[in-house]
């Protein structure tokens, strides 16, 4: 099984010295060299496409983990990445890769120009899967700078990527990086607030206070019931999105992200709240969680993107097409 | 360790589409004439002549044994049906409750003589049935229920008050949770269920309680020595508690738990036609993305169901997140459109504005409150 070995990787080679590392920015090289030779980055790709052929439910098993292990390198990126370069046939990623789209940019005499926003990190990866209107771009180190810095909320790099390239690896577009990567996240926020659920049950099962523990009192029992209640959600929300960008479907990958999003910041302030003053620190794990929550629910097209989108859809489908639009989501 | 699982929903398939559209033209032909106010009382509509036709075509009864009048079809294509009555705001009140529970449970507990009186004639959508749970003492907490009934023979007479019984004054039968041994201090032991005949039963009262909208749908019954047929008990004496918990697995695992205020959508989308509003667009969008997702949860329900797994969790979770979808919606409603609510308006939005403001109190109580379901989740993460 694919996510037995993923959860073996990490729990075995990423510590608490490794995401401390990733917090200053660093690059986990060994540990991306580990991941790699797992076949990670391949793990979206059918086998005719050089991956593993898993199911639906294996590839979003495998997303969710990412995100219930707290990953500090751009995997799931790279897997989107990938996915779209295969899906493109374009040559796959030789190393870690980003995804990004990116319509302002300028193509004169075949050079590709202007600024890249906040890439997952930018500095470290082997290429873009780049999206300029209708066309995939398949970018590779060599054609950008650092521009600025920049970090998420969990503090890994989210730099400004200044482009000047003479374009060659070009493809029309599968499908949006966008959508690409808001699937992505949908599963990581699920995974990160499945780990969030179980500190929390953890954490209220064994501190005690007034000579009992949290969990005993009823509204901490009804906070724990609202939390499972968004890690359903999310996790439905994830798999929803997975099915519509299957299909092709951006509305069906507003929804499911959309949810994600809203769940995420839902559940990162229940657990922190249930955890009391040692949620709010760097002492206890919680942290790695709530700010990778707060980091992946605004990225790959905000949530007033996506809910602009599905919003305009519902409203064009007026008073009587809505019902019937809602059951092909 | 702590995920409540929720399997991958079954995709429409080529079948259960076709049955979509025959079932949406099916509503257009009975019930194309209602206004958005009435079909704003949701599954508090009532229409014998709809759960006829319901019936006549098939649509009642749908997953049980065709011996029984069932149809023998998946539990999704009854999810399908349902969902789409609801979202049509069909009156489905005169089968309601006896194709969602009162037929299952009898299907699974009742005698072959019961199951072939009774099941046939719901399938054909002449038999309505209330709940029969709720007392003036005992609400959330059922054990603690008093009506008793005692053996006299073929008989058994019954003692006791029943309230909160939506339709008992149309409907005929309900089944009734009540005490056959001991008293209220020995909880789940002693209880059983009785099917009770409400048009044929003497010593049984039934009087209207008006709720706050001052519309009659629920009913106080009351029993005095009522004599209820011994051959009319379902499933075993003593047995109750188990029973009554199957049935409300049966009652809370359904879309109802957030279709309730959708008419209130369609409206406000009817309104908010040609209005450039950004920020109506986005909570439009929101909000569809938590009906979306509550769809997706609740079909995981319906193919558990199909599968025989126990999905009282993922019920609870369900009607949970679901209650708060539909009792918000109003809310948001008022931030994008200025409007008085109206219970006497033909106007449109403003009618359905009230009814849905009047009735969404009841969302969090019915079926089990909130405050019960969060316990129910809580309990099936471990704690306590």
């Amino acid at each position: 099984m694919l996510a037995e070995m993923i959860e073996r990787l990490f729990e075995r080679s990423l510590g608490e010295a490794g995401q401390a590392a990733a917090r200053e920015g660093r690059w986990l090289d060994a540990l991306w060299a580990e991941a790699s030779e797992m076949g990670l980055p391949l793990a979206l790709l059918s086998e005719e496409q050089g991956g593993f052929g898993l199911s639906a439910a294996e590839q979003g098993e495998a997303l969710i983990l990412l995100g219930k292990l707290a990953v500090p390198l751009p995997l799931a990126e790279t897997m989107g990445a990938n996915r779209l370069l295969a899906m493109a046939g374009l040559p796959l990623a030789d190393g870690p890769a980003g995804l990004a789209r990116a319509d302002h940019l300028t193509l004169e005499n075949g050079m590709l120009s202007g600024r890249v926003e906040r890439v997952a990190w930018g500095e470290n990866l082997d290429c873009l899967a780049l999206a300029v209107g209708d066309t995939l771009y398949r970018v590779p180190r060599s054609a950008w700078q650092v521009a600025e810095t920049g970090a998420a909320m969990n503090f890994h790099p989210r730099p400004v990527l200044e482009l000047s390239w003479e374009a060659d690896a070009i493809a029309p577009l599968p499908h949006c990086p966008l959508a690409e990567g808001a699937t992505l996240r949908a599963h990581q926020i699920a995974g990160a607030i499945e780990a969030a659920l179980d500190m929390t049950l953890e954490h209220t099962a064994t501190r005690i206070q007034f000579g009992k523990p949290l969990q005993k009192n009823q509204v901490v029992q009804h906070e724990l019931a609202k939390l499972a209640g968004e890690l359903a959600c999310a996790t439905a929300a994830a798999g929803l999105a997975a099915e519509a960008l299957d299909r092709g479907d951006l509305l069906g990958v507003a929804a499911g992200s959309l949810r994600a999003r809203e769940a995420a910041g839902n559940a990162a302030a229940i657990a922190t709240q249930m955890h009391g003053a040692i949620g709010f620190t760097r002492e206890h794990a919680l942290h790695l969680f709530t700010t990778s929550l707060w980091s992946w629910r605004d990225e790959f097209g905000g949530q007033v993107f996506w809910a602009k989108l599905l919003g305009r859809a519902a409203v064009d489908a007026g008073e009587s097409g809505y019902w019937p639009m809602v059951t092909t989501l | 360790m702590s995920k409540i699982p929720f399997p991958a929903p079954p995709l429409d398939s080529a079948e259960v589409l076709a049955l979509r559209t025959e079932f949406r033209a099916f509503l257009d032909q009975h019930l194309g004439h209602r206004t958005p106010r009435q079909r704003s009382d949701n599954w508090y509509g009532f229409s014998r002549e709809f759960s006829l036709e319901m019936g006549k075509a098939g649509y009642l009864g749908m997953t049980w044994p065709s011996q029984y009048g069932g149809h023998e079809r998946s539990a999704y294509e009854r999810y399908v049906v349902v969902e789409e009555s609801l979202a049509y705001g069909a009156p489905v009140g005169a089968h309601w409750i006896a194709d969602r529970q009162s037929g299952p449970s009898i299907i699974k507990f009742g005698t072959d003589e019961q199951k072939e009186r009774i099941l046939p004639r719901i399938a054909a959508g002449e038999l309505a049935f209330g709940i029969g749970m709720s007392e003036p003492d005992s609400g959330s907490d059922l054990a603690a229920t008093r009506t008793k009934a005692v053996r006299d023979g073929d008989l058994y007479r019954v003692t006791g008050t029943k309230v909160w019984t939506s339709f008992a004054h149309e409907a005929d039968y309900v089944i009734l949770f009540c005490r056959t041994s001991g008293t209220p201090a020995d909880r789940h032991m002693g209880t059983s269920q009785l099917l009770v005949d409400l048009k044929n039963t003497p010593g049984l009262t039934i009087k209207p309680i008006i709720d706050l909208a001052g519309q009659h749908h629920f009913n106080e019954m009351h029993f005095e020595d009522a004599a209820v047929p011994a051959a009319n008990l379902l499933g075993q004496e003593g047995d109750g508690w188990n029973q009554v918990m199957s049935e409300l697995a049966f009652e809370r695992s359904g879309p109802e738990r957030f279709l309730s205020s959708i008419e209130l959508m369609y409206q406000l989308i009817a309104v908010l036609q040609g209005r450039e509003d950004e920020a109506a667009l986005a909570t439009i969008g929101r909000l569809t993305a938590q009906l979306a997702v509550l769809r997706r949860l609740s079909r995981s329900v319906a193919a558990m169901l199909q599968n025989k797994q126990d999905a009282g969790l993922q019920a609870a979770i369900v009607k949970d997140v679901g209650a708060v979808w539909e009792q918000t919606l109003p809310d948001f409603a008022r931030q994008l459109v200025d409007a008085e609510p109206d219970p006497r308006t033909a106007a449109a939005y403003a009618g359905v504005l009230a009814n849905i403001v009047h009735n969404a109190p009841s969302w969090s109580l019915r079926g089990g409150t909130r405050e019960i379901l969060r316990g129910i989740i809580a309990r099936g993460l471990g704690t306590r």
